[in-house]
């Protein structure tokens, strides 16, 4: 992309495996860093490698990619870790969970126990900082965007759109479905690493009530 | 040494924000670069009062600031002309120039670009958040924790005396970049063009698009001429990571170059624009008119070296006179 990136695309759709090479790949470029590169930003299906085109040839990266790229598979790199998350769900923590719930035509515990009986896997952070897209969200729960998206959606709240479920780290606008909210901060720009989730990480829910949310912020 | 007093700000206009280099190497955490949108003027105005190349700076989008001397301090003021004046007389851009204690400095209209940057020999003596003193807005944290600057805000630096030396330096007027409201930005094609008709690559080349109002420092909207998708391509990508200068066309058909402050994007995008203009992009302003050309690689490399030389040349000069 342009004469200061290469955009390194490791398949054409999403899903787990062609998620787990991307991380694959940008785990071998942080443990053996090329000189002259600034960023890496792993996504769905491909990694994003910009440079500094005053250093690093374009022909050199690509050189050193394509070695990379044979040894993929072939390496052993650190498994992800896997985090539990607690949501409070419903009321006015969650309130796109009764449209949800008429939409699909179950009941919310079934939305919950749709949304709970999963792991998912967080196929990248973008959008915003610490905003975790994961998937796959089960079928029966696979639900369109908010026809008009909400200008102010509280921090920690947790959302899904089509196939996938995601997680607001700071308050802000956006157009997916809100389900229930978090007490977890997802996005501290003093840590180290600056996000609960990172790309690769696998998610699993779990329900908990108003007091234990408001004893959790504590 | 403790950092002392520099300026208090009396004014603070519609957007001005402490913004440095950037921010890099967190973008998989989804965290943009931010950081000034016009490098080129920041590191100009850095090494004009004896900073780093890379120091923070006041970027002052359109008009409206205004600052007092809290002391003797050297300042230089780059980028686009928004009609500085110290007191009540007009302070010349691209050169040192020493504000004595209880001056006052101000910020008076637009004549050229959109964006002024202050620099203060010294610096600003502010918290690195992941590497950066660069302000992020929409996630709060960075520069003034992730605001934009307000009344009564007072900054402090180490040592501002010993750059008022530098008084009286100038950037060489043949380097200073002119800005007309009419703009021609360089692009390499890529990496979605092939999923553009053929007649759009020719549209997107050869019409020019105007500015909306609706831009900021995520990205620059534009009118113009629809840029039309091959037949069965769909509106939106699987997303992926996005470089500043990226232009992306939603399903509308209508450019949008994307700045600093986001790092994925899910639309297709036909064309980037080079290194060497992206310093432009921050000039650019609402009704502005935009062209763009398509340029090769070695072009866009060789834009590059001459930018660089500017700046090489600018501080050779002033090691040198030292």
């Amino acid at each position: 992309m342009g004469d200061r990136s290469v955009l390194v695309e490791l398949g054409d759709e999403i899903s787990p495996e062609v998620n787990r090479r991307v991380r694959e790949l940008s785990v071998i470029l942080m443990e053996n860093p090329i000189e002259g590169v600034i960023e890496t930003v792993p996504a769905y299906r491909s990694l994003l490698i910009v440079y500094d085109p005053l250093t690093l040839e374009i022909a050199t990266l690509q050189h050193r990619i394509e070695d990379i790229q044979k040894k993929i598979g072939g390496i052993q790199i650190p498994e992800p870790k896997t985090m539990e998350i607690p949501v409070v769900y419903g009321g006015e923590y969650g309130p796109d969970m009764e449209w949800v719930a008429r939409y699909h035509n179950i009941r919310v515990e079934e939305v919950i126990q749709l949304h709970t009986g999963t792991t998912y896997q967080v196929y990248m952070i973008g959008f915003m900082p610490g905003f975790p897209y994961m998937g796959e969200l089960p079928e029966g729960l696979a639900t369109p965007r908010r026809e008009t998206p909400r200008t102010v959606i509280p921090q920690g709240s947790v959302a899904i759109a089509q196939r996938q479920t995601g997680i607001y780290p700071v308050q802000s606008p956006g157009g997916w479905q809100i389900l229930g909210r978090t007490p977890l901060k997802l996005f501290n720009p003093l840590h180290s690493p600056p996000t609960l989730l990172e790309m690769g990480d696998l998610v699993k829910f779990f329900s908990i009530g108003e007091k234990e949310f408001k004893q959790w912020q504590q | 040494m403790a950092a002392v007093e520099t300026i208090e700000v009396l004014t603070p206009g519609p957007l001005t924000t402490l913004q440095d280099l950037g921010r890099f190497g967190y973008g998989r955490y989804g965290v943009p670069p931010s950081g000034a949108l016009d490098t080129f003027s920041l590191r100009a105005a850095n090494l004009l009062v004896g900073n780093k190349e890379n120091e923070a700076c006041l970027e002052i989008t359109m008009f409206g600031l205004r600052i007092k001397a809290l002391r003797d301090v050297v300042i230089a003021v780059t980028g686009g002309d928004l009609l500085p004046f110290y007191n009540d007389k007009p302070l010349s851009m691209w050169a040192s120039f020493i504000l004595k204690e209880g001056d006052t400095l101000s910020f008076r209209g637009v004549k050229g670009g959109c964006r002024s940057y202050l620099a203060i020999g010294g610096g600003f003596f502010l918290t690195e958040v992941m590497g950066s003193r660069s302000t992020n807005l929409s996630s709060g944290f960075g520069g003034l924790d992730g605001r934009p600057v307000k009344k009564g805000d007072i900054f402090t630096a180490h040592s501002p005396h010993l750059h008022l030396e530098t008084e009286g330096r100038g950037f060489p007027q043949d380097l200073i970049p002119r800005y007309s409201r009419e703009w021609h930005l360089r692009v390499i094609f890529g990496p979605q063009d092939d999923q553009f008709t053929e007649k759009a690559k020719t549209t997107f080349c050869n019409s020019p698009y105007q500015v909306n109002p609706q831009s900021d420092r995520t990205g620059i909207r534009m009118a113009g001429p629809i840029i039309e998708r091959k037949p069965k391509v769909q509106e939106s990508i699987i997303s992926e990571g996005v470089i500043p200068g990226a232009i992306q066309v939603p399903g509308d058909g209508q450019p949008i170059i994307i700045l600093v402050e986001i790092v994925t994007g899910g639309y297709r995008k036909i064309a980037t624009v080079i290194t060497a203009d992206l310093p432009l992009l921050g000039q650019i302003k609402p009704g502005d008119m935009v062209t763009f050309e398509e340029v090769s690689l070695d072009d866009a490399y060789e834009a590059l070296r001459e930018m660089e030389e500017k700046i090489k040349g600018f501080k050779e000069k002033i090691s040198t006179s030292a």
